[in-house]
């Protein structure tokens, strides 16, 4: 057995504080430089980029909008085609899923879980940073396809046959097939991380009733990206596979089946929808009590509704096919499932008005994005409920009904707490708070924007435009509201450029933010901001569910580590109860070039089946120089 | 925020075996998304079946004999393979290197009876749903044998080097053992499908 090699290596208990700090940021910094950095394996800097690349791909996929908005302001406009349309809007709702939407929420649960869990590094830190590469070389394919004009064509959800061999000539579908592989692969990883992170690595103490409700929402979020994302692998490998080399999957005439996909398509497609909406709700819950002065209201029925949405969003994915033709007895049990899942995000909504109603709300800007996601989901979750009865569906089914239906839902319930939550935690991303003005002013243009420009789109809807048309007559009755559309997209946009000048300018020039500006009570807040490399100087001990509202003076912490390698501590899994000081793998350029070595198999492979076969050499190699051991500290037990 | 020590953590072990360590968990965790695919695949399969006037589809049950020499390899393997992960929990490292090269072999010797059980289906993946479908479990579960004894070889040449003799080592056996049983108990399912389903 290995032993020790550095008896003389002192603990974190032989060292004072500064001396401590010094060591440990010797341990933990990343190396400087270009290598340095493709090298990280830090989770707040790979966070860090994730989240940025995901607010560039919301701000490209936003431009697209406003470009649908422009050809749409009035009847046969002709500033856009309609193939270059049908681009567009494919690439509106892809990039807004799966490049912008999913990524940016684990993304933050990548920055915030070993934070507010008390420990120095995610889990399996150097699958982290492959997750970031792989995200971002999808995203560019993508992107790069489109302006190359080959964008996909076939909208975000890709139905057969519009998307197989026989309708979808050319790579378009391809392309759009495999950015799919590419960020699932990622969100996959992240998921697994995540799930670890939260299940061994918690302060000693963190018991499961006392995990931040912001953890728990993760940690459900990371189960159903576990078990929804491998059907949209089945489903667009098997699309590749069609489109390929000829297998029939979705050819009804040869055994085969076209409904085959919807069924694969939203059994993930569901549970996507709240993989994005509980980072939210969990965003919601730990921003509300920080502003209003006292805990959550309902804890447990707060992490029970967690849950038991989680589960039953895997119940819920026919209502996405009512007009398909089903068996009535099948579409009655998603009717009535769709409903269900009404009690449980009621459940939430009325433990944050009982928390608001006893505390003494401070409107700051994080708590304007709260109350606004409130108001905008519950208008959302009505018209979710009312589309959740056939015969409304098959009235309203792809018609813009559907189209403001999910934008309130998924902006109203998804963004407004995202903005919210960078309002929020930026201090502690960057060491600056965010403006107080600009904030307001970035919530009033977008809370007033969002409503003009979406609410209507129910009305249009039920007047029977059709989403997804690249212009109508002037005969039908639509110019007028679709033209106050267009106007209202402008004041919504510039919320967001008012909201992203902000994040700029705050980024170099915002005040001082200091350890805690909010007075909050969870353990991200117990460190500098922005925290060190290593997060925390000593692993605390977490003795209540609001570790820094309970210990105003001093911070309990457990002590005995070892400095001289990446060292953390893992606890078990329900009491947290500390088992072993394990390593945490030190940086590495391996992750990267495992990344390029799949990036290039999975694009080759759209091309030619031989791609898996030659393509997979290369990766192998790389997986070997990442988890060959190199003799480092960290390879000590 | 000044620090209170109030537990000293000295003593805990410098890395922990099975549960307590985060890899177990992290392989767990990947079987759970593989799992999830394979199930996925059974159910493409049954939807398939439900809508088909007979199955299979245009072509005779298949054969029996390739693959049921590879559930019977794979059923086997599971002896060795539990061994092993018992030998490296004590780590005797040398009945552990014994060991990783037998289950290189345990490996290996099924896909060459895959390799019989493609042409034993009796169409090509193009022929029909029913062929697309047979091929792609096959396809899927063969990738799972072909990665885990990559896997393998490579851990078998580690447990030869210096870096051998160390705890973390033998976890990564252990897990590689566990993910064996997995292979294995997946492709039951599949076995069952593939074989005896078109047979009822």
């Amino acid at each position: 057995m290995m032993r020790d090699r550095d008896t003389q290596e002192p603990l974190d208990v032989d060292l004072d504080d500064a001396e401590l700090a010094a060591k440990l940021e010797k341990t933990w910094a990343s190396r400087p430089g270009f290598w340095g950095a493709i090298a990280t394996v830090d989770h707040k800097v790979i966070a860090r980029r994730y989240v940025v690349t995901a607010f560039v791909f919301l701000i490209l996929g936003g431009l697209l909008a406003m470009a649908m908005r422009l050809q749409l302001s009035r009847p046969e406009a002709c500033f856009i085609g309609p193939d270059r349309y049908n681009q567009i809007f494919t690439m509106h709702g892809s990039n807004m899923m799966f490049l912008f939407a999913v990524p940016v929420m684990e993304a933050m649960a990548v920055y915030l879980v070993p934070l507010m869990v008390g420990t120095r590094n995610i889990a399996f830190p150097r699958l982290n940073a492959f997750s970031y590469w792989i995200f971002l070389f999808g995203g560019l394919l993508l992107w790069l396809s489109f302006a190359l004009d080959t964008g996909p064509d076939v909208g975000w959800f890709a139905y057969v046959p519009l998307s197989g061999p026989q309708y979808a000539p050319g790579k378009r579908a391809d392309l759009w097939a495999q950015m799919i592989t590419f960020t699932e692969l990622a969100a996959l990883a992240v998921a697994v991380e995540i799930v670890v992170t939260v299940f061994k690595q918690r302060a000693p103490g963190m018991s499961l009733d006392r995990i931040p409700v912001l953890v728990w929402a993760m940690l459900v979020m990371s189960f159903l990206v576990i078990m929804a994302m491998p059907a949209i692998m089945v489903a667009s490998s098997t699309l590749i596979l069609d489109r390929l080399v000829g297998t029939q999957f979705y050819n009804p005439a040869l055994g085969g089946d076209a409904l085959l996909w919807q069924h694969l398509f939203w059994f993930f497609g569901h549970p996507e929808v709240y993989i994005i909406f509980l980072p939210a709700v969990g965003m919601v819950s730990t921003i509300l009590p920080s502003f209003v002065g006292r805990p959550l209201f309902g804890y447990l029925l707060l992490v029970m509704a967690l849950i038991a949405t989680g589960v039953l969003s895997f119940g819920l994915w026919v209502h996405h096919m009512f007009v398909v033709g089903l068996p009535r007895v099948g579409e009655s049990f998603f009717t009535a499932s769709s409903m269900a899942i009404a009690v449980p995000a009621g459940v939430q909504i009325f433990c944050w008005l009982a928390t608001l109603w006893a505390g003494r709300p401070v409107f700051r800007t994080p708590l304007l994005f709260v109350l606004g996601f409130i108001v905008t989901f519950v208008i959302g979750g009505l018209t979710g409920v009312m589309v959740a009865s056939v015969p409304l569906d098959s009235q309203v089914h792809d018609t813009y009904f559907v189209v403001a239906h999910f934008h309130y839902v998924l902006i109203g319930g998804a963004v407004f707490p995202l903005i919210g939550a960078v309002y929020f935690w930026f201090p502690k991303m960057t060491g600056r708070m965010m403006s107080e003005r600009l904030g307001r002013w970035a919530f009033g243009l977008i809370f007033t924007g969002f409503h003009l420009t979406f609410f209507p789109m129910h009305i249009l809807g039920l007047w029977g435009m059709p989403r997804r048309v690249y212009t109508y007559q002037p005969e039908l009755p639509w110019a007028g509201l679709n033209l106050f559309i267009s106007l209202s997209s402008v004041i919504l946009a510039a919320g967001f450029l008012v909201f992203f000048i902000d994040a700029l300018r705050s980024w170099k020039n915002g005040l001082p933010a200091g350890p805690n500006p909010w007075k909050a009570s969870t353990l991200e807040w117990a460190t500098s901001s922005p925290p060190p490399a290593y997060n925390f100087r000593r692993i605390p001990v977490v003795g209540s569910r609001d570790p820094l509202w309970s210990e105003a003076a001093d911070l309990p912490v457990a002590a005995g580590m070892r400095t001289h390698r990446r060292e953390l501590l893992v606890t078990s899994m329900v009491e947290a109860l500390p088992q072993a000081r394990e390593s945490s793998p030190s940086d590495s350029v391996w992750p990267f070039w495992t990344a390029i070595a799949t990036a290039i198999m999975l694009i080759w492979s759209i091309f030619s089946p031989w791609a898996v076969v030659w393509g997979s050499i290369p990766i192998a190699v790389a997986l070997i120089g990442w988890f060959w051991p190199k003799g480092t500290p960290e390879d000590e037990s | 925020m000044r620090d209170n020590v109030i537990l000293d953590v000295s003593k805990l072990p410098l890395h922990g075996m099975g549960m307590v360590s985060p890899t177990w968990w992290g392989t767990c965790a990947f079987m759970l998304i593989e799992g999830t695919g394979f199930a996925l695949v059974i159910a493409v399969y049954f939807y398939l079946m439900s809508l088909a006037p007979h199955w299979p589809i245009d072509a005779p049950p298949p054969d029996l004999w390739a693959g049921t020499w590879v559930t019977a390899i794979l059923l086997a393997s599971v002896v060795p393979n539990i061994l092993i992960s018992r030998w490296a929990e004590r780590r005797q490292l040398r009945r552990v290197q014994v060991g990783l090269i037998v289950m290189t072999l345990f490996g290996i010797a099924p896909l060459v009876f895959r390799i019989f059980e493609f042409p034993a289906l009796h169409l090509t993946w193009d022929h029909n749903g029913y062929g697309s479908i047979v091929w792609t479990m096959l396809g899927l579960h063969t990738t799972h044998i072909l990665t885990d004894v990559v896997d393998t070889i490579v851990l078998a040449v580690l447990m030869f080097s210096r870096h051998a003799d160390n705890t973390r080592r033998y976890g990564d056996v252990q897990d590689n053992a566990m993910y064996w049983n997995f292979v294995v108990v997946t492709w039951l399912p599949l076995y069952a499908c593939i074989y005896w389903v078109p047979r009822l």
